[in-house]
C-alpha cells in the first residue's frame, strides 16, 4: 500500500472518533481534527516508528469571517523517512479564539505560533513566551483578521514629528 | 529638554531620563551588561535587532527582534489578484529574485491546473540557477566583509554584475524582474542571450578559483570560522532550519531531490553535504552548491526545446498581444481576466521551492474568487532565525557577527 | 606642478572662502548609508568596480552616523523603523543632506498598506528624490551629482546670524 492509504489507516485505528473529516484536493493529504486533540494527534505521529513526522513546517490560521467556527489553525509537517508533507487542521469556535500549543511537540512551532497571535489574535495556551513578533509591543489589532482595514487604522502607530 | 519631547513622543524615555541616576562602580564591575545590536548596524543583514546579554564578552543570551521591515505582503495578497502580486514575490528575498517568481507562479499554476509548456519550464531553470549563483555570491561576500576580508565583496559583485547584465537583456530590469508569468514566461529567449551566458559560465570558474585560493589560505579566516556555531544534526531538524544550513549539518534534504518540480528529475547533479555544522561548513556549502549550478546550467543549455513560452489556455493565461488585437475571444478573455482575476476551483494547496537561502512555499486558499482568500508566505530566512538563541550562547561578540553572516538571513523576506 | 605654473607672481590667488569650502565639502561627500531592503543592494553595487562611487569623492560608506554628511535612506521605511531613522538622523552632525532612495521612500512605494510610511518626508527633511523600484546605480550617481551642485552653490550668509533653531531651515 502506498504512502497516503498507510498514514490515514494508522491514524484511523488510533484517533477514529476525533477525525471530523479527511480531504485530498490536488493530491495535497489534509485531516481535519478536533482542537482539544491536536497536542497527542501531534505526539502520536512525531513518535510513531513508522511515520516519524519530526519535523514542523509552519503553524498558521484561516479567518472564514462569516461562518460560526470563525478561526481554523494549520499545521503543516513533514516526515524525512517516508518524503511525505501532511497539513493538519483544527476549528476553533470560542470567542477569544484559544487553542493549545505545539511547541511541547516540535520546537519550531514556538515563532510561528507567536506569528499567529499576532496577526490573528489566537492565543495559544501554556506557550513559553507569546509576544508579538511583527508589529510593534503596544499595538492593539490583529491585521490580519478580515474586520483590519488593509490601509490600516490613522494614528494606530506613532511617526516622530518633522522638525519645523 | 523642549525639543526632545517634541520629536519623541515617548514618556517611559522621558520619565528614565529624569529619574535620579546614582550609577556606582561596583554596578557596573558585577553586574551583567544588556546591549542592543540595534536595527542599523553594518554587520547585520538588514534590518535586524539583536539585544545581547553580556558577561563581560561571552554571551550569556540574546534574543532577535523583527518587524522593523513588515511590510504587510499577506494582507495585501488578499486584495489583489494573483497576476498583480507577482511583483511583490521579487523582493521577498531580494539577493535571488527569480526563484521566488518561479516558485509563486508554480503554486498558483498547482492550484489552478494549468500546465507550462516545456520551453518555459527550461527557461525558468536557466534563470532561476542563475539567480541561486547570483545569491550565494551576495552571501559569500557580506560574510567574508562582516569577518574582514574587504576584497571578497569586490570580486563577488563584479561577477554578480554580469549576472545583472544578462537578466537586463533577458527581462528588461537588473534585478527585481518580475519575469515569469501564470502559464510560461514573459518573453523569448534570443541566442545572444544564451551566448553570454556561456561566456559568463566560462569566466566564473576560474574567478571562484582565485577566491577561494585568496580565503583558504587565510589562517584568521579559518580560525575566525573553525568550530563556532555548532548546530548538530537534531537541532536543525527540530528548530526548523531550512537551506544550506540544514545541509551543512549533515541532513541531505533538497526539494528539488525530494519533490522534483520543473525538470529538475531529468538533470543529473550532486547535492553536497557537510557534517560538521559550523560556520566554516556552512560557507563551504555555498561555494559548492555555486558549482552544482554551474554544472545543471550547462545541462540545461543543452537539452533546452525549441517551442512557446506561454501556454495556450485563453480562460485562464493571458494570449500574446497580437492575438488580443485581432481576435474577438481573446479580447473578451483578456478583459475578464485583468479585471475578475482567473478563478481557480476552491480548496488549498501548498508548493514550495529551493530558494538559495532554503525552502520557500507558498500556502494558497481559494475561494472560487479572482483573489486569494489567504495567501501564507513560509519564507527561509524566518525559518533559520529562530536557531539564533541556541547557536550564539556561549559565543564571544566577535562570533555573534560571524554567526549571522553564516546563517544569511534576509529581513525582506524574515519580515514579509 | 600644475596650480603653481599658472599662478601669477608669488602665488596668490583671490577667491571667496564660499567657493573654496564650497568645493571641498562637495568634492568629499562621505555617505551613510541606511540600507534597509532592496534599494541597499543597488547601493552596494553603485560601490563596487563596475559604477564606483569612490571617483565622485564617496571613498569611504561610513556606517557611524557622526562621521558622515550626506544619509542615503536605501528600503522601505515602516512605522516601527521611522524612529530609528529619525534618531539616526539627530545624530549627524551640520550641515547634512539626505537622499531619498527608490520609490519607497518617496512615496511609499507600491506598499500601500498599514504598516509603511508613504513617504519618509512625513517626518524628515529630504534633498533629492530618486526614482525607480530599484533605481539603477547610475541614477544613484545622477543623484549624488545633484546633491554636490546643490552644496557647492550653499553660501555662508546661510549660516551666519541665525540662532541654533533656524539652522534647520537653511538646510531645505
Amino acid at each position: 500500500m502506498n504512502t497516503k492509504e498507510l498514514i490515514i489507516e494508522k491514524v484511523k485505528e488510533k484517533f477514529g472518533e476525533s477525525v471530523e473529516e479527511i480531504t485530498d484536493f490536488r493530491d495535497d493529504l489534509c485531516f481535519i481534527i478536533k482542537k482539544d486533540q491536536i497536542v497527542n494527534f501531534g505526539k502520536y505521529l512525531k513518535e510513531d516508528s513508522d511515520l516519524q513526522f519530526i519535523m514542523c513546517k509552519d503553524v498558521t490560521a484561516i479567518d472564514w469571517a462569516t461562518r460560526k467556527k470563525r478561526f481554523t489553525t494549520v499545521y503543516h509537517i513533514y516526515s524525512f523517512k517516508l518524503n511525505y508533507a501532511l497539513r493538519l487542521k483544527a476549528n476553533i469556535d470560542d470567542e477569544p479564539p484559544t487553542i493549545e500549543t505545539v511547541s511541547s511537540v516540535w520546537k519550531s512551532a514556538n515563532w510561528y505560533e507567536r506569528e499567529t497571535w499576532d496577526m490573528y489574535g489566537i492565543k495559544f495556551l501554556n506557550h513559553p513566551d507569546l509576544r508579538r513578533i511583527y508589529m510593534p509591543e503596544g499595538f492593539e489589532h490583529h491585521p490580519l483578521k478580515k474586520d483590519f482595514p488593509v490601509l490600516g487604522i490613522p494614528g494606530s502607530l506613532p511617526l516622530p514629528h518633522k522638525a519645523d | 529638554m523642549d525639543r526632545v519631547r517634541q520629536i519623541y513622543n515617548d514618556e517611559k524615555l522621558l520619565k528614565k531620563l529624569q529619574e535620579d541616576q546614582n550609577l556606582t562602580i561596583e554596578d557596573v564591575l558585577e553586574n551583567e551588561m544588556i546591549i542592543n545590536m540595534g536595527p542599523q548596524h553594518p554587520a547585520t543583514h538588514g534590518v535586524l535587532r539583536l539585544v545581547l546579554r553580556l558577561d563581560g564578552e561571552t554571551v550569556v543570551g540574546i534574543i532577535p527582534e523583527l518587524g522593523y521591515l513588515h511590510r504587510g505582503y499577506e494582507k495585501m495578497a488578499e486584495n489583489m489578484s494573483y497576476i498583480e502580486f507577482i511583483p511583490h514575490t521579487d523582493r521577498l528575498d531580494y539577493t535571488g529574485t527569480m526563484c521566488n517568481n518561479v516558485g509563486y507562479v508554480l503554486a498558483v499554476e498547482k492550484l489552478a491546473g494549468i500546465e507550462a509548456p516545456k520551453r518555459a519550464q527550461y527557461i525558468r531553470m536557466i534563470v532561476a540557477e542563475l539567480s541561486r549563483i547570483a545569491a550565494h555570491l551576495v552571501a559569500i561576500g557580506t560574510f567574508a566583509m562582516d569577518v574582514g576580508a574587504v576584497t571578497m565583496v569586490m570580486w563577488t559583485f563584479r561577477e554578480r554584475e554580469k549576472v545583472n547584465s544578462i537578466f537586463d537583456r533577458i527581462a528588461g530590469a537588473r534585478f527585481t524582474t518580475s519575469y515569469t508569468r501564470i502559464g510560461g514566461v514573459a518573453s523569448d529567449i534570443d541566442d545572444q542571450s544564451i551566448a553570454e551566458i556561456v561566456q559568463f559560465l566560462v569566466e566564473l570558474e576560474p574567478a571562484l578559483g582565485e577566491m577561494d585560493k585568496l580565503m583558504l589560505s587565510n589562517r584568521i579566516f579559518i580560525d575566525r570560522l573553525e568550530g563556532i556555531g555548532i548546530l548538530p544534526k537534531e537541532d536543525a531538524i527540530s528548530l526548523g532550519v531550512t537551506g544550506p544550513n540544514l545541509r551543512a549539518s549533515g541532513v541531505e534534504y533538497d526539494v528539488r531531490r525530494a519533490k522534483p518540480y520543473l525538470f529538475y528529475n531529468e538533470i543529473d547533479f550532486k547535492i553536497p553535504t557537510f557534517t560538521q555544522g559550523d560556520c566554516l561548513a556552512r560557507y563551504f556549502q555555498r561555494g559548492d552548491e555555486v558549482k552544482e549550478s554551474i554544472k545543471i546550467l550547462h545541462q540545461c543549455l543543452a537539452k533546452m526545446p525549441k517551442g512557446e513560452v506561454i501556454a495556450n489556455s485563453p480562460k485562464k493565461v493571458l494570449s500574446h498581444k497580437t492575438e488580443i488585437y485581432s481576435k474577438m475571444e481573446e479580447l473578451i478573455h483578456d478583459f475578464m481576466i485583468i479585471n475578475f482575476g482567473i478563478n481557480p476551483p476552491v480548496g488549498d494547496t501548498y508548493f514550495s521551492v529551493e530558494n538559495p537561502k532554503g525552502e520557500l512555499g507558498f500556502y494558497i486558499v481559494s475561494n472560487g474568487s479572482g483573489q486569494p482568500w489567504k495567501l501564507k508566505i513560509h519564507s527561509p530566512s524566518f525559518c533559520n532565525l529562530q536557531a539564533v538563541s541556541q547557536l550564539c550562547k556561549g559565543a564571544m561578540i566577535s562570533d555573534v557577527v560571524a554567526i549571522i553572516g553564516s546563517l544569511d538571513p534576509v529581513m525582506g523576506e524574515a519580515d514579509k | 606642478m600644475g596650480l603653481e605654473a599658472v599662478l601669477q607672481k608669488d602665488g596668490f590667488f583671490t577667491t571667496t572662502i564660499d567657493a573654496i569650502v564650497g568645493w571641498a565639502r562637495k568634492s568629499s561627500v562621505w555617505p551613510m548609508p541606511m540600507g534597509i531592503s532592496c534599494c541597499a543592494i543597488e547601493m552596494i553595487a553603485a560601490a563596487d568596480p563596475k559604477y564606483d562611487i569612490a571617483r565622485f569623492g564617496s571613498e569611504v560608506m561610513r556606517f557611524s552616523p557622526r562621521q558622515s554628511d550626506l544619509m542615503i535612506v536605501a528600503g522601505t521605511v515602516t512605522y516601527k523603523m521611522a524612529q530609528v531613522v529619525r534618531r539616526i538622523y539627530d545624530q549627524m552632525p551640520e550641515p547634512k543632506w539626505v537622499i531619498a532612495m527608490g520609490a519607497c521612500t518617496s512615496s511609499g512605494g507600491m506598499y500601500r498598506s498599514y504598516s509603511v510610511v508613504q513617504g519618509i518626508d512625513q517626518f524628515l527633511p529630504v534633498d533629492v528624490y530618486t526614482a525607480g523600484c530599484p533605481p539603477r546605480p547610475e541614477n544613484l550617481l545622477n543623484a549624488l551629482m545633484t546633491i554636490q551642485d546643490k552644496i557647492g552653490k550653499t553660501r555662508a550668509r546661510d549660516f551666519q546670524n541665525r540662532s541654533l533653531t533656524e539652522l534647520e531651515h537653511s538646510q531645505n
